[in-house]
């Protein structure tokens, strides 16, 4: 029988390779060696290197020079070199290049597609149609956003130059999720793409040459953990941004901590992907596929953890095991491939020990009829794998596991489903499915992750945020949320080093006279937690002196438990989150008017503090009042924003409150910086744990009443007085407090940062310099309540 | 019933190829219907977005090429109803559309696929009722059944009765297949017990020869219309469910497809029949064809991709196959013009 009566028996597919013999002749043109990319030019390569290979064979496809710290250094002066030219282009300038590396990109799509495939092992289907398509819409997206710059964030200047570290499961796309943003902002970057895909990032080299991209603006130093420690450690950089793994992200945080550079890190997840039995359920199968057998699960925002409601459980994983069998792993470059090859010989070993001890620990896997085929080619192939009756305690549930494996457990109620999609450390990305809006948005707020896809998964675009809550990061790469990871405060770069106060005295008796002492009834100062005055635990105080020294009163000296007290009752109050920005801005209001009829009182205090004359006393507390009354007005109006990324989609960023914040106070201007930091905070509907000024507590601790009687629900604001870096570090270490504010001494600002790492809290710290708390440039803006959320991106695609 | 158990019987249970092209299945066990089980479909509401995106993908994850592609699209000539639907339609023209349906490709392109010698030809002819006596005689011993429309096609808002003398008349024609429209008013007002009892009807009348139920899509709208009709329409017992009639403003398009296909999988697990499915309308282009054959393989599996259980209703997709084929044999592209008219 020929061979197209052979097709007509079987009805296959037949094979469909996509032509590489001119991504060939580039690699053949290298000459099977690549340096670095310093200054617009590519170095000769030197002594040590490294071999990449082509995973879905094991053949070597070239030779790339390891980057070290005298490489890193290089690039880092050719990007300050070129710094300053490029920082001071003109938006429309800095666009015409933005612009022309996204018509370059585009002109060379296919090229830059085989390559990425023949590199990392992805589909050419998805290089083709996902990869380099986002990589080119990214360039425009950020055109724009140079294009804008100073007229949509005036006050702003480039944060620097910038060094990049990017990860192997979507080289190009990361590429252009760092560089982009940054070049529109006016920063110059160093990249360090991975050590097992280095390829397109070099193609990328050759293109910003080809598209007249100034020298230095755009620099590539090779390597993998060493070179990347290099770079985090150089002091060069004002800027590290980083995608990949959560402990590499912990150790870079420790790394930078107290350096004073800007840091972005985009983590790992184990995101939920929730089927409500009201789902269409064909659909969600379909989802799933584009969510765990998309570039092989290697996808940080992978929805990796199914949840399904109980009643329709066994009907979606029939659905699911029939559609297994239809993928097809293969050839990454043939265009019928659905899961191509894992990046490395590595990462199969990592996948099969966590499928194993799962299948040791009892869960029960699934993988098509064909797998074996699959795990016996040559080559770093993996077939799709199902768990099902995976316990939320098995660490399938919890650990990323990077590879084409969905883990399944089931849920009863909506409740139950949110619950359960929060049970993780991880907080990147959701999937939420069900033809019911209601039941879909009510899961997509509660769920805590940067990103929910209703009815869809894996989609991205350059307008829309992407980023993590809790140990998947923070900060956001697309969209304006994410120009101000590469943007800073332009007074800032003029700040001077604040004044710290001397150390606390110790919490001991002062053996002077308390004013009135034994003549006016004695008033404790206590500490303030959950809408109680509670004494601190330690059961010490400590004196507190006037502006001249002389002994006025003596506050609690709280500590680690108080802090934890405060952390707790903070948990609570969470009927706050879920008030209107109108109800939020009523208590504000009403918090205004009380502390207004208390000017007298406050003015003495501050007077007594601070020696302030009592007109400028009174103007510091009208000051307060003020901003007070200026938060509130924005408590119902910093709401986000919609976009359209596709047609019948509406992608909401929505900027949602931390919960539970610390805030550590600073030592001077003891009311109004309480309250510009406290006020944001609770307006965008965060409860706080707050540390005020150490010296000159009492301020803070005078409104407890004014707190009290302005219907501030209790546990919202906690005031825990105290020494600040003491409290300070039990509040970085605190696994239940998502962001720290901490505005004191340059150490204190390295120790809370390097803390952090612990639970990847958000933080904002002082780095040691002075604010000017009246000022309202510096003292209040939309600056702290940009710090006080963070944008959730909720795709919702509707249609009829 | 278990899908995957009943496919694997299928396959041991099929047969060699004899002399056609077609694998001889096992006999499609002809579906019966069942009572009218609304709980089968109310519930479900089809995600647009959702089908769209697969749709779109069904195409862009898979690729046919060289000598996969010129099999498939020969599988497509066999899957097709060549049809001719027109107001001028004469017995002269349903001649030589016949004509052509018994020999849709050029003999010399048959014999550098190594197919000479089998019986190529379309999968049936599909032709206006007074013309099922012209096309029957056409055909005689062809194997090739004729199809005609019916029930007042295209629009179905006749009398019942007279839409039932309209099948009857057919078939006694001669006519294998019947392709009835539905009242789309029934579905627009989720009238589905009147759906359900007009399709019984008709199935009824139809006796011995099959029933493509066009539910007229376009015209339905929403795809959870699409879903709730095709489950009717099977349930009364269709032997095919069919997108358009080529007359609504928007015809056969790949997510109405998508949805339809998926209804007769969940048939399938409700009842056990295996029920047919035809796009017809704007299907132009090879490439469509393939896209087709590509939906009928990932969702419903390879019995599917026989015209037992798949149908392309066409008037002029067979030219572009036809210069398609000659391409893949020759390596160079055809004309029009060098393939005989149908």
């Amino acid at each position: 029988m020929n061979q197209i009566q052979d097709i007509l028996r079987t009805m296959e597919y037949g094979p469909a390779p996509e032509e590489d013999a001119h991504v060939r002749a580039w690699l053949k043109r290298q000459g099977g060696s690549f340096g670095h990319f310093i200054g617009g030019r590519f170095t000769k390569p030197e002594t040590r290197s490294f071999k990449v290979f082509n995973p879905s064979t094991g053949e070597e496809i070239g030779e790339v020079a390891e980057g070290t710290e005298n490489d890193v250094d290089k690039a880092v002066k050719a990007a300050t070199l070129a710094f300053a030219k490029w920082s001071a282009l003109s938006g429309n300038e800095r666009a015409r290049h933005l612009y022309a590396l996204a018509r370059s990109v585009q002109k060379h799509a296919r090229f830059l597609a085989v390559l990425e495939t023949i590199d990392n092992g992805k589909p050419i289907r998805e290089t083709r149609d996902l990869d380099i398509p986002l990589v080119a819409r990214h360039f425009y997206h950020h055109a724009g956003w140079a294009e804008l710059r100073d007229e949509q964030f005036p006050g702003h200047a480039p944060a620097g130059v910038c060094g990049q570290i990017i990860p192997w499961n979507f080289p190009l796309l990361m590429l252009s999720w760092k560089v982009a943003p940054a070049l529109a902002a006016g920063c110059t970057v160093v990249l360090k793409p991975a050590e097992h895909t280095p390829l397109t990032a070099l193609a990328f080299a050759e293109i910003c040459n080809e598209a007249g991209l100034p020298a230095g603006v755009f620099n590539v130093v090779n390597g993998g953990g060493e070179t990347g420690a290099a770079m985090v450690a150089h002091p060069g950089f004002a800027k590290i941004a980083f995608t990949g793994s959560t402990e590499i992200g912990r150790a870079i945080r420790r790394q930078t901590a107290g350096t004073g550079k800007k840091l972005s890190l985009e983590l790992g997840g184990k995101s939920p992907f929730i089927v409500f039995a009201d789902a269409d359920l064909d659909a969600a199968v379909e989802g799933v596929v584009d969510a765990i057998w998309f570039n092989q699960g290697e996808v940080c925002c992978a929805g990796s953890r199914a949840l399904v409601q109980e009643g329709v459980a066994e009907r979606f994983y029939g659905k699911l095991r029939q559609r297994m069998e239809k993928l097809r792993v293969g050839d990454p470059l043939d265009k019928s491939t659905d899961i191509g090859a894992v990046v490395a010989p590595v990462q199969i070993e990592a996948i099969t020990a966590k499928v194993e001890a799962g299948v040791k620990e009892g869960a029960a896997l699934w993988q098509p009829s064909w797998a074996k085929e699959v795990s016996g080619r040559p080559g770093c192939f993996y077939p799709p794998s199902l768990f099902t009756g995976v316990s939320p305690a098995s660490p399938l549930a919890q650990e990323e596991i990077f590879g084409p494996v969905l883990v399944a457990m089931t849920f009863r109620t909506p409740g139950e489903a949110v619950q359960l999609a929060n049970n993780s450390r991880y907080g990147l990305a959701a999937s939420i499915w069900s033809q019911n809006l209601d039941t879909a948005f009510d899961a997509a707020r509660q769920v805590k992750s940067g990103v929910v896809w209703i009815n869809s998964t894996n989609l991205f675009d350059g307008a829309v945020g992407f980023g993590g809550y809790k140990e998947s990061g923070f900060g956001r790469e697309g969209g304006r949320e994410g120009m101000h990871e590469y943007l800073a405060q332009a007074w800032l770069k003029k700040a001077k080093p604040t004044r710290i106060a001397p150390p606390l005295e110790a919490p001991l008796p002062a053996g002077e006279d308390l004013p009135g002492g034994g003549r006016a009834l004695d008033r404790t100062i206590k500490l303030y937690i959950g809408g109680k005055q509670a004494r601190p635990d330690s059961g010490y105080s400590y004196p507190i002196y006037d502006h001249a020294g002389k002994i006025v009163t003596e506050a609690g000296y709280g500590n680690r438990k108080d802090i934890r007290n405060a952390v707790e009752a903070a948990r609570k109050a969470e009927g706050w989150s879920g008030m209107t920005g109108h109800a939020r801005a009523q208590v504000l209001y009403f918090l205004a008017e009380n502390l207004e009829l208390r000017t007298d009182e406050f003015a003495a205090r501050l007077r007594q503090a601070t020696g302030a004359s009592p007109a400028q006393a009174r103007k510091e507390v009208a000051t307060s009042v003020a901003r007070i009354m200026y938060y509130a007005a924005w408590a119902d109006k910093y709401d986000g924003a919609v976009r359209g990324p596709q047609p019948r989609m509406l992608s909401l960023a929505l900027p949602e409150p931390f919960e539970v914040v610390g805030i550590s106070c600073p030592d001077d201007a003891p009311l109004i910086s309480f309250l510009s930091l406290t006020l944001p905070a609770i307006a965008m509907g965060n409860r706080v744990v707050v540390t005020p000024s150490p010296r000159q507590p009492l301020a803070a601790c005078d409104l407890y009443q004014v707190l009290d009687t302005s219907d501030v629900p209790p546990g919202v604001v906690n005031i825990v007085t105290g020494d600040r870096d003491q409290l300070a570090s039990v509040i970085a270490r605190h696994d239940d407090v998502a962001a720290h504010w901490y505005f004191g001494s340059a150490e204190g600002s390295a120790m809370v940062e390097r803390e952090s790492a612990g639970n990847l809290k958000l933080t904002w710290v002082n780095n040691g310099k002075a604010r000017d708390w009246h000022d309202p440039k510096e003292g209040q803006g939309e600056e702290f309540l940009f710090k006080a959320t963070r944008i959730k991106s909720i795709w919702t695609p509707f249609g009829v | 019933m278990n899908v995957k158990t009943d496919h694997a019987g299928m396959a041991n249970a099929r047969p060699a190829a004899e002399n056609g092209l077609v694998p001889v299945h096992a006999a499609i066990r002809r579906n019966e219907g069942m009572a009218l089980e609304p709980s089968l479909f109310e519930a479900m509401d089809v995600n647009l977005s959702a089908a769209e995106r697969r749709a779109a993908t069904l195409t862009t994850r898979r690729s046919v090429k060289k000598a996969w592609q010129a099999a498939w699209l020969v599988r497509a000539i066999e899957c097709m109803d060549l049809t001719t639907l027109a107001g001028d339609d004469t017995p002269g023209r349903v001649e030589r559309l016949c004509a052509k349906a018994k020999h849709p490709l050029r003999d010399d392109i048959v014999e550098a696929l190594g197919l000479s010698g089998h019986r190529l030809h379309t999968g049936a002819v599909c032709v206006y009722p007074a013309m099922v006596p012209v096309a029957v005689k056409a055909l005689e011993g062809s194997g090739i059944p004729v199809a005609s429309v019916a029930t007042g096609f295209p629009a179905g808002l006749t009398p019942l009765p007279q839409r039932l003398a309209e099948i009857r008349y057919a078939v006694g024609e001669g006519a294998a297949e019947i392709d009835i429209v539905v009242t789309r008013a029934h579905v627009l007002t989720g009238d589905w017990q009147a759906l359900y009892d007009e399709v019984r009807q008709m199935r009824e009348a139809c006796g011995e020869a099959h029933l493509k139920a066009i539910l007229a899509t376009g015209e339905l709208k929403t795809l959870t219309n699409v879903y709730k009709a095709s489950m009717v329409a099977m349930m009364a017992g269709a032997d095919f469910i069919k997108t358009s009639t080529g007359m609504e403003a928007v015809n056969a398009t790949l997510p109405v497809s998508l949805v339809m296909v998926r209804a007769i999988r969940a048939y399938l697990e409700a009842s056990g029949y295996r029920i047919g499915f035809k796009p017809a309308g704007g299907i132009r282009a090879a490439k469509d064809a393939l896209a087709w054959l590509i939906l009928m393989k990932e969702e419903l599996g390879r019995d599917w991709m026989a015209p037992e259980l798949f149908r392309l209703g066409a008037s002029s997709l067979l030219g572009d196959i036809e210069r398609q084929i000659e391409h893949f044999v020759t390596g160079r592209y055809s004309s029009a013009d060098r393939h005989g008219l149908a």
